[in-house]
């Protein structure tokens, strides 16, 4: 009987070893997909059990973690909710986190690697573990004075310091409370988010950085640099300024704002086909600089086409392909394929506001130990040199009489320069209008730059937009003390 | 310790006298006492952040299960494999340090529950007191031969008793393997298991040869005379009895296992194993087709995910714990191994593999390997086929059970209600497998006790190799 039990102690080893694999295969190939499982509470309980980090926007709490009774101890509050919640984003049992609440998941519940000594700490000291907080550069007036700006229609709000490329205002509208995404009841927060999804415009997405639109006359700023760079042009140069334009190569009529006449001259100098946003004068500039000139300006500005991480993901700009000189045309004046964020809009600002110079946005200031210190602070960082100082002079130049005796009138403050440019950009047949409008101020000495985009508003980037970034400036300027 | 059986020292080599090895029982004890009350120290350290006042009764208590088992196995058996209680030291300590940890979850979630692990210390001392009754009556295995058709007929009633008795002292969570009197639970199965296991053996032994007998060859197997396909049958039909009447698949599966390769053990021909796997593969496929709470096994066996919150519920939160365990696991007291429903008893593997990760269920794994391969040597070592084929059924029962409730419980096999031998919450199980170490540990003793001095006219019998036995 001696080789058949020889053989069950062999089998009985090949059936552990089964075993054995099977654990393997579980506990460590599969082991990150089991503990990411949606159904899997034990991770979520554990981060609900530590105290998540705050996200601070001057000095007061936008999203804080506040202990409770139930089993998950913390709830996340957003006490201003809609105001914030398009930079904040929510943090969901059921759909997880979004926007800073993602990007700076690490931070907020203190897994990032610049929390590990404290961690560490926490171990031995039998301290309760908790997450560092983020603290924000946008600025409490310019966030709530946009977010109010922009009530009733759909759009978005980008203020910049020029200097350093901090993030004074995001707003995004329509938008929504994220602590009704952010509750222990999975059945209210399902409930929420089918009423979130049922409206036309999803709030969830913020329209200032996470879409890009046709930018219309915003982009004549691109192609004015890109003539100045040149060297052959200064804002006082005669640039042809037809009512109509046959675009090179086809039978297509490019046409002036409501078929109006820029110049009775049908010529007219730079500045002044910028002032009223003259747009054969800029499809024939735009052809007559060739698609390098304009393309190379573009992407200096910003416009690679690639994604920003600011620490949230920004869709990219870009002026798209440009097959012909008559797509140049059409380019030039921010329409066919160019495409800006509002953030990549308010940067074309900022750079000419800023002698030229184009600083790197973002969007976090500080982030912080829970015990309050300061773990990390963020170094201004130079992007680009888009234009030289004395190119950038001009375009200032040319962008205050845009405010001063141009389309942009409306953007105009008493006792303060804005340079600005508006844009109305053309979406489809029968769609109304985008409406735009950038632009920085104390023009002198700009201390902010802002972009405002209103999707379809239907009227012009001018009465409609204009008007919100005069109210946004004025804001953050009092708050300045200027 | 040598894994290889076969390199083995036969017992009993004339002039040398054999050690006991009674003191490598007494350190091995001692190191499993010592490892349960460190983890006993940790669970309440990590849940409570204090050492409960019990500590040090349970402490001594267990401490002195041990010691007098040594005691007794010291005096009744002092040849017995030095390798075997410590195992079971290990692995009931482990159970009751899980099961203490499950307590302290379920008063956190509620005040009112807890307390199992002093009712399954209580129960481990019952074991401890049946081991020593097995130990003190049954002075020889053989005696057990004698009351091979008695242990039979108890074997059959306690099996068929549950199935007999109304639902409502029977069933527990659909199956109708329980005896509930006077605030007891008795699960008879686990009793009748080795009954019958003592009833196999005794029977196989006598039957062998006829079993053995080829009538003859088809593609190079052995095909037995349709007569003697009889016993086969009879447990087939015994196994399918046992699931249609008591819905429970794991005593089905297990049982009919154990007799099919016992009975391959005695008769040596592999033709016994694939009969066997084909009435089984019959027999499941028909079960598929009629039961529809075997057909919802498979399912949920199949892709629990789709069952997650039906059926599936508690597979998918074992691999849950299981996953989030990983390596290392979460430490005792750091997991959530109370997210699994009845974690204390069938799912307990999947608590000690959420918070001792992959290393620490490995290593449960191995101890079981252990206790199982000494059992499978103290069958290939003791001189007679009784003894043998008792200890390798018996040394198989416990690997074939620790395969199908494991393997269910990680989702490799469907789920049965079967308990994971010595840990589990339980006393039925717990009490019967001290009884089923008790006879492996009379039988090692007969293994490797040396012979007495041969009569000097003929050879020792005792000394001859084992395999001059088998025909």
């Amino acid at each position: 009987m001696n080789a058949p039990l020889r053989r069950v102690a062999i089998s009985v080893l090949v059936l552990f070893t089964l075993l054995i694999v099977n654990v393997n295969y579980i506990q460590v190939v599969r082991s990150d997909e089991l503990r990411g499982d949606s159904g899997n509470t034990r991770v979520l309980t554990e981060e609900y059990s530590r105290e998540r980090g705050s996200i601070v926007v001057d000095g007061t709490e936008v999203a804080l973690s506040t202990p409770t009774d139930d089993t998950l101890q913390y709830l996340r509050e957003y006490p201003q909710g809609p105001v914030y919640a398009p930079v904040t984003g929510y943090y969901s049992l059921v759909y997880g986190g979004w926007q800073l609440e993602q990007a700076e998941n690490e931070v907020l519940a203190g897994s990032d690697d610049r929390l590990a000594l404290r961690r560490l700490a926490d171990l031995f000291t039998g301290r309760d573990p908790a997450g560092g907080d983020v603290v924000l550069t946008l600025d409490p007036a310019v966030q709530e004075t946009a977010m109010a700006q922009l009530d009733g229609v759909t759009g978005a709000v980008v203020a910049l310091d020029p200097a350093t490329g901090a993030v004074l205002g995001m707003a995004s509208t329509p938008s929504y409370d994220p602590a009704q995404l952010s509750s222990h009841d999975p059945g209210a927060i399902r409930d929420y988010a089918a009423e979130l999804d049922a409206m036309d415009a999803d709030p969830r997405l913020n329209r200032a950085i996470q879409d890009n639109y046709p930018p219309g006359s915003v982009f004549k700023v691109i192609v004015s640099a890109a003539a100045l760079a040149s060297g052959e042009y200064t804002p006082d140069t005669v640039i042809p300024a037809p009512d109509t334009l046959t675009l090179p190569g086809t039978s297509t009529q490019l046409r002036n704002f409501g078929n109006s006449s820029c110049s009775s001259s049908q010529e007219q100098s730079l500045i002044d086909a910028l002032t009223i946003s003259c747009n054969t004068a800029f499809a024939q500039l735009g052809i007559d600089l060739g698609e390098d000139a304009v393309r190379d300006m573009a992407e200096a500005f910003g416009m690679t086409g690639e994604s920003r991480t600011i620490p949230l993901e920004t869709a990219g700009s870009s002026v798209g392909d440009i097959e012909s000189e008559a797509a140049l045309g059409q380019s030039s004046i921010g329409q066919r394929d160019v495409r800006m964020t509002p953030l990549q809009a308010a940067m074309v600002a900022a750079a000419v506001g800023n002698d030229g110079t184009l600083m790197t946005p973002y969007l976090v200031d500080q982030v912080r130990a829970p015990d309050l210190t300061v773990i990390d602070r963020a170094d201004p960082e130079e992007l680009s040199e888009p234009v030289g100082p004395e190119v950038a002079d001009q375009l200032q130049e040319m962008m205050e009489s845009v405010v001063a005796n141009g389309s942009g009138r409306a953007a105009r403050i008493a006792g303060v320069t804005v340079a600005g440019k508006t844009g109305t950009a053309q979406v489809a047949e029968d769609v109304p209008d985008h409406n735009w409008f950038i632009g920085f101020a104390p023009a002198d000495d700009p201390q902010i730059a802002v972009a405002v985009f209103v999707a379809n508003g239907g009227g012009t980037g001018g009465d409609t937009s204009a008007p919100i970034a005069r109210e946004v400036i004025e804001a953050y300027l009092e708050g300045q003390g200027g | 310790m040598t894994a290889g059986p076969s390199t083995d020292p036969r017992a009993g080599a004339p002039g040398a006298a054999t050690p006991t090895r009674r003191n490598t029982e007494l350190a091995l004890l001692g190191f499993a006492v010592l490892i349960t009350l460190a983890a006993q120290c940790i669970v309440d350290l990590t849940v409570t952040g204090s050492l409960r006042a019990e500590l040090a009764t349970f402490g001594a208590w267990f401490a002195a299960i041990w010691a007098g088992l040594h005691l007794v196995v010291r005096k009744l058996a002092p040849y017995a494999d030095p390798l075997l209680l410590p195992a079971v030291a290990l692995l009931c300590g482990l159970g009751l340090t899980m099961i203490h940890r499950l307590d302290l979850a379920d008063e956190q979630a509620d005040a009112a529950s807890g307390g199992d692990a002093p009712v399954q210390l209580l129960w481990a001392t019952v074991g401890a007191g049946l081991f020593v009754a097995v130990l003190v009556v049954l002075r020889d295995h053989r005696l057990l031969a004698r009351f091979a058709y008695t242990l039979a007929l108890v074997g059959l009633v306690l099996l068929a008793l549950p199935a007999v008795l109304p639902a409502s002292v029977s069933e527990v969570y659909g199956a109708k393997i329980w005896i509930r009197v006077a605030g007891f639970s008795i699960q008879p199965g686990e009793f009748a298991k080795i009954c019958l296991i003592v009833f196999f053996a005794s029977y196989l032994v006598d039957k062998r040869d006829v079993l053995a007998l080829a009538s003859r060859r088809v593609m190079g197997l052995e095909i037995p005379r349709a007569r003697d396909l009889g016993p086969v049958l009879v447990a087939w039909a015994l196994s399918i009895l046992v699931l249609v009447f008591e819905r429970d698949l794991g005593s089905s599966l297990l049982l009919f296992g154990i007799f099919v390769v016992m009975l391959y053990i005695a008769t040596e021909r592999s033709s016994w194993l694939l009969i066997g796997l084909g009435l089984f593969a019959a027999g499941a496929f028909l079960a598929y087709q009629l039961f529809g709470h075997v057909r919802v096994r498979v399912d949920t066996w199949l892709d629990p995910f789709a069952y997650r919150d039906e059926g599936g519920y508690q597979l998918v939160q074992s691999l849950f714990g299981l996953g989030t365990g990983g390596l290392f696991g979460a430490g005792l007291g750091g997991g959530r191994p109370d997210q699994v429903p009845v974690a204390k008893s069938d799912f307990i593997a999947a608590a000690l593999g959420e918070e001792l990760g992959l290393f620490g269920l490995v290593a449960l794994i191995v101890v079981y390997l252990i206790l199982v391969e000494r059992g499978l040597r103290t069958s290939l070592v003791v001189r007679d086929a009784f003894g043998k084929l008792l200890a390798g059924g018996l040394a198989f029962a416990v690997a074939w059970q620790l395969f199908v409730v494991l393997g269910g419980v990680t989702g490799l096999l469907p789920l049965t209600g079967l308990t994971t031998p010595f840990v589990a919450y339980g006393g039925s199980s717990l009490v019967a497998n001290f009884g089923l170490v008790a006879i492996l540990v009379r039988i090692s003793d007969a293994a490797r006790r040396p012979a007495a001095p041969p009569a000097p006219p003929k050879p020792a019998i005792g000394e001859a190799p084992t395999e001059v036995v088998t025909p």
